[in-house]
């Protein structure tokens, strides 16, 4: 039996109904994962026997009636979640050796409901990418094709739930790093509202951006597990005092009557031809399901991109200078005092891109610069706000491409970062805003899927689910997976 | 827009990452092409904006001022890269005869 075939939720009722158990699929997955990851390089960690373990344990409560909400389903987690007993690396030579002493709240939750960890997954380092390149344990491939890139920084997590290596896998998003990903990949990836899912354990490039979240294969799965993250969470300072929302609920709700906005700024850009006409298809299945479309205005959104390059590594700069070599992580070989061991240390446990942004960083927030960056970058970001806040008065979601394309070769972008900087154009306001945003599938091209984003307003996840799932119930994208 | 040789050293200092001199003009040249989209900004209209804080504009909130935290010295020490009689250790810090 094909198991990596079910969903996530068909599994899930498969194991209630001892159709299977879990050391069986889990055992399936493990297979899968040692056959085919060699191609894609998509996990830093199998835990291989942690996972087993874990599965048994399922099987035993399932047969003992006292099953968890998501008993015995496996997961792979973002090498950016720490686990306690297993590495945590963020994709860095800085903590390639990296065990931490505790686990991250999405870890502890969703281990406390049952669900089974595969592995970590690569990522770009310290979430900076765009294209899962920077990782020190090398690129990642898209396994529609592997001389493309699966996008970043959660390009491990979109490559093995694309390649059915995991059924669903945690990841982050501070400029797009879930969604860029998920649309490359041909999958369905969320990024809740600012504060919904706890940061805590989840090691921070921009604090005041970074969001955790999913990428699976449907709307459906994904709501079941992002209900799972979510919650007020004490440890974190900035979670919202809100409990776990219900996401099933309203899934299978019409979306008949209700409003989505195009906002005319991101369609007077120049995109490719192909984009368009998904998009433009996507638009006339709303239409035929009982949406109605409507024009709106962003009017600040062309300084999205600026004020992201300020404030992520402003936030960053001050974020990793933990990384001093003193209490965990690398360390130079044979400092000869404190500051040559800081500057070594530093230079060669971060990789280019790390070091760019920390640099870009301690720049805008150095003396005399403070006013012209931060803080007008802090302004610019309530002005793209406030442009979200009027738009939603007239419409439920706002829909636009995810990705100003399809997925590019390896290599192709990593030598200009700027150039890489706008593959989350479409993306980086939905952070600087806070807003949930989602990304679904819509089309293709020349063999390499494609997504389409929907941002809604705050604490909506359940109105955007219910939106991808209307449009996944319609539509066959979400289906095609890449032959591997 | 323009980075000095100087400003690169300083905030390299700042930063505490060595730069070396092989990749210092190509570093300059690619932290110059990022410090030019901020100048996209400029014309930006701010003056009747407060400066964003929160998405959702929060209060920080507090706690008790209650220990939560167990001590994990030897946990955590696991981790160092350098450890002797429960320290840290790192090169000598303060030079001279006392």
């Amino acid at each position: 039996m094909d198991l990596h075939k079910l969903s996530l939720k068909e599994q899930l009722e498969g194991l209630k109904k001892s159709e299977f158990t879990s050391v069986e699929l889990t055992s399936h997955y493990l297979k899968r994962i040692s056959k085919h990851d060699e191609k894609f390089n998509s996990f830093i960690t199998v835990t291989e026997e942690n996972a087993l373990m874990q599965a048994k344990a399922a099987d035993e409560r399932y047969k003992k009636d006292k099953s968890l909400p998501l008993d015995g389903v496996p997961i792979a987690h973002k090498d950016i979640f720490c686990t306690k007993g297993v590495r945590t690396t963020c994709g860095s030579k800085m903590l390639s050796n990296f065990e931490a002493p505790y686990s991250s709240t999405v870890y502890t939750k969703l281990d406390e409901q049952g669900m089974v960890m595969l592995g970590k997954t690569n990522m770009d380092e310290f979430a900076m990418g765009s294209s899962n390149e920077t990782s020190y344990f090398g690129p990642v491939s898209n396994p529609w094709d592997t001389e493309y890139v699966p996008g970043g920084s959660s390009g491990g997590s979109a490559s093995c739930v694309s390649a059915e290596l995991a059924p669903i896998a945690t990841a982050t998003d501070t400029g797009g790093s879930i969604r860029q990903p998920a649309s490359l990949c041909g999958l369905t990836g969320i990024k809740p509202t600012y504060g919904r899912v706890s940061r805590y354990g989840m090691i921070a490039f921009a604090s005041s951006l970074d969001q955790g979240g999913v990428v699976a294969r449907s709307a459906e799965d994904a709501a079941l597990i992002l209900e799972g993250m979510s919650g007020h969470d004490p440890k974190d300072s900035t979670s919202l005092k809100l409990p776990s929302p219900d996401l099933t609920k309203n899934l299978k709700d019409s979306i008949q009557g209700m409003k989505i906005g195009l906002p005319k700024e991101f369609f007077e850009q120049d995109m490719p031809s192909y984009v368009e006409q998904s998009i433009q298809e996507a638009i006339e299945t709303y239409k035929s399901l009982g949406a109605e479309i409507v024009e709106v205005s962003l009017k600040n959104i062309n300084l999205s991109l600026p004020i992201y390059y300020i404030i992520a590594p402003a936030e960053c700069s001050a974020n990793l200078s933990r990384y001093d070599g003193v209490r965990y992580g690398y360390r130079c070989e044979d400092p000869k005092d404190i500051e040559d061991l800081y500057m070594r240390t530093r230079e060669e446990g971060f990789g280019a891109e790390v070091k760019r942004r920390i640099l870009i960083g301690t720049y805008a927030l150095s003396a005399g610069f403070y006013d012209a960056y931060y803080l007008k970058a802090q302004k610019c970001r309530q002005l793209v706000a406030n442009d979200f806040t009027n738009a939603f008065e007239s419409v439920d979601v706002i829909l636009s491409p995810t990705t100003p394309g399809t997925a590019f070769k390896a290599g192709e972008k990593s030598d200009d970062p700027t150039e890489m900087y706008l593959q989350d154009i479409f993306t980086i306001p939905a952070n600087l805003a806070g807003l949930p945003g989602i990304s679904i599938p819509c089309g293709e091209h020349d063999g390499l899927p494609l997504g389409m984003q929907l941002v809604g307003n705050s604490l909506q996840e359940d109105k955007l689910l219910q939106f991808a799932h209307s449009y996944q119930s319609n539509t066959d994208w979400h289906k095609k997976m890449p032959n591997i | 827009m323009a980075l000095s040789d100087k400003e690169l050293k300083e905030i390299s200092y700042l930063a505490r990452i060595n730069v070396k001199e092989e990749s210092f003009s190509s570093l300059k040249k690619e932290l110059e092409q990022i410090l030019t989209l901020f100048e996209e900004l400029n014309e930006a209209d701010t003056s009747s904006v407060d400066a964003m804080s929160h998405p959702l504009d929060l209060s920080q909130p507090t706690r008790k001022d209650e220990v939560t935290e167990e001590n994990k010295r030897d946990e955590l020490l696991k981790n160092a890269p350098s450890v002797k009689s429960g320290l840290f250790i790192v090169p000598k810090v303060i030079d001279g005869e006392a």
